[in-house]
């Protein structure tokens, strides 16, 4: 048995849908009969197609936000709908800072439990599993929803395979946001985008993460350099970001991104189990580190005990040599 | 200016956590500390509060048997005072249950800001915040990295996939914090002195006037129905560098034909 309807929360960004929400569609499939997204911004017209070919029948647009935050307005919208008579079984949304701010929105709306952290879905029956990891990964919970629909899950991004199929037509209707009043005060008044280059951290086929052995910020350059030597990307710890180091979005870890690159080397990180929740599924971990002792040898495939300042300069000329 | 900041008080996380086989919710006995994720909250409460030229920093917190301990670690910092509802009614609350027990508890003072850390230490659900601001009827701008007050608005950097917006919203509202929005201070001797004597009210369900079939374990609405340990990622070979250890993760990598 299936689910009759599920919603997938359709979060884009420079015109294209994230790869989670692709994922999300095609988890979607597998679990419903019909798959809706709900999209919002100027780019639902120029996504519509790819979403329904990850199998999204319908597009609900609640069209442009005006500058604000999107959590009150397309909550708003969506708890309008499914106050008005039609609600999916199911709302999958993507676990991102947006993400999470409709969702917590939508579920103080609704008055329904939200589950976070999500990295697996099923279906029991007539039944929503949701499944997550507790503890730094080393605990599998399966959790269902005991109330009525719908059940609101935050999924983490790289959780499934997005791939192409259904018969999802795409089709875009409107979905209007209710006046929310001063609940919707806050709006974005100016953007800035961190420059980077190389590939994205969480679509590296290779990651070179730093952390606090590397001892002071002016050293993270032997991080950045190998990751280039290895067309990868440079991550880092919760540690160096908090100190200041290097901006948010090269952080990995629980409270970062997760990563799942074909290698992950680890460099000067002791591996907090806030860290290995975010990089245990790479396929292959190197680690190198002072201390032997450290959680990071027990997930590493490669571990280095050795000090991170000899190691990686006499990495990175050994890799140059190769031209 | 007066700043409410929600504290949660867990046990310490040096300490591999434990789940309750009976009923699946997180043991939390023993000594509680102050979520070290809510210190930024605190630092910035108080810095917000100091500019402004008056005003108070409360604390409000949930937690079982009357616990204070974590809260005296906020009011050690400076905080002027605090909320605590514990209740055994509230064991198995979830994220939504929680926020309707804090807007409450928050409600029982004047304030113009909220201030949460962006998710807890120990469960890392990450939805209660704003679960709380819409109880409450405020706006809300998550994942702040830096804060200003101005003529009541908040002017707040929010951290985005590719950067951070500059979000603007007038008060009262709940903000979000992340590490790094602020140093948090040490407490000083007279600071933990004083904490001692500094008032924490200390409520029930009942005090304030929240359903109690909302909260706890009943009024959660989801239930855990599976709890299994992970495979093991398994150790491979651990080497001492030797001053060549470069050449084996050069060794490593051609056999993964990366290189």
């Amino acid at each position: 048995m299936a689910l009759t309807t599920i919603w997938v929360l359709a979060e884009t960004a420079e015109g294209k849908a994230l790869p989670v929400t692709l994922e999300l569609l095609t988890k979607a499939r597998g679990l419903a009969g019909t798959v809706e997204a709900v999209a919002w911004g100027p780019d639902t017209a120029a996504v519509a197609p790819t979403l329904g070919s990850h199998g999204a029948a319908k597009v609900h647009d609640v069209g442009d936000l005006g500058g604000a935050l999107p959590g009150v307005p397309v909550a708003s919208a969506i708890a309008e709908a499914i106050k008005s008579g039609s609600s999916p079984d199911a709302i999958l949304i993507p676990h991102t800072y947006d993400g999470r701010d409709i969702a917590a929105r939508l579920s103080a709306k609704l008055d329904k439990p939200v589950l976070t952290n999500a990295t697996d879905l099923k279906v029991d029956g007539d039944k929503l599993v949701v499944g997550s990891a507790i503890f730094g990964g080393s605990t599998l919970l399966d959790t269902v929803f005991t109330g009525g629909p719908p059940a609101i899950v935050c999924v983490k991004p790289k959780s499934f395979a997005p791939e192409e199929g259904g018969s999802g037509a795409g089709e875009v209707v409107s979905l209007s946001a209710p006046d929310t009043g001063a609940t919707n005060g806050a709006k974005i008044v100016n953007r800035h985008v961190e420059e980077r280059s190389g590939p994205k951290l969480d679509e590296a086929d290779v990651v070179v993460s730093g952390g606090r052995g590397l001892g002071e910020a002016g050293n993270y350059h032997l991080v950045e350099d190998l990751a280039k030597l290895l067309k990868g990307a440079p991550g880092a710890s919760r540690a160096i970001v908090d100190a200041g180091w290097v901006p948010y979005s090269y952080q990995v870890g629980q409270t970062g991104k997760t990563v799942k690159p074909a290698v992950y080397i680890a460099a000067g990180i002791s591996g907090a189990t806030q860290h290995l929740v975010g990089m245990k599924g790479a396929k292959n971990i190197v680690a190198i580190n002072k201390d032997k002792e450290a959680p990071i040898f027990s997930v590493a495939d490669l571990g280095i005990v050795g000090d991170v300042h000899k190691v990686l300069p006499k990495l990175i000329e050994a890799l140059k040599a190769r031209g | 200016m007066n700043v409410a900041v929600c504290v949660k008080q867990i046990p310490d996380p040096a300490n591999p956590g434990k789940l309750d086989p009976a009923t699946k919710t997180l043991v939390r006995e023993g000594k509680l500390i102050m979520d070290d994720s809510d210190s930024y909250g605190v630092e910035m409460a108080l810095q917000l509060v100091d500019k402004a030229g008056g005003g108070e920093v409360t604390l409000v917190s949930m937690a079982p048997n009357d616990e204070v301990s974590g809260l005296r670690n906020g009011l050690a910092m400076g905080a002027h005072k605090g909320v605590l509802v514990s209740d055994p009614a509230l064991q198995g609350t979830d994220a939504l249950g929680t926020a309707k027990v804090l807007a409450a508890a928050i409600k029982r003072n004047e304030f113009d800001l909220v201030l949460c850390a962006t998710e807890s230490t120990d469960g890392y659900t990450g939805t209660l915040p704003v679960q709380l601001a819409e109880i409450l009827g405020l706006p809300s701008v998550t994942f702040a990295k830096h804060v200003e007050i101005a003529e009541g608005t908040v002017k707040v950097q929010r951290q985005t996939e590719a950067g951070y917006d500059e979000v603007e919203c007038p008060l009262p509202a709940l903000v979000t914090v992340t590490a790094g929005v602020v140093e948090p201070r040490y407490p000083s001797f007279k600071g933990i002195m004083a904490a001692k004597n500094k008032p924490v009210d200390t409520v029930k369900v009942a005090d304030l006037g929240v359903d109690a079939a909302s909260v706890g374990q009943a009024g959660s609405g989801q239930e855990i129905v599976s709890v299994e340990a992970a495979e093991a990622r398994k150790a491979g070979e651990i080497i001492e560098d030797e001053g060549d250890a470069h050449e084996q993760i050069v060794a490593f990598l051609e056999k993964l034909k990366v290189i």
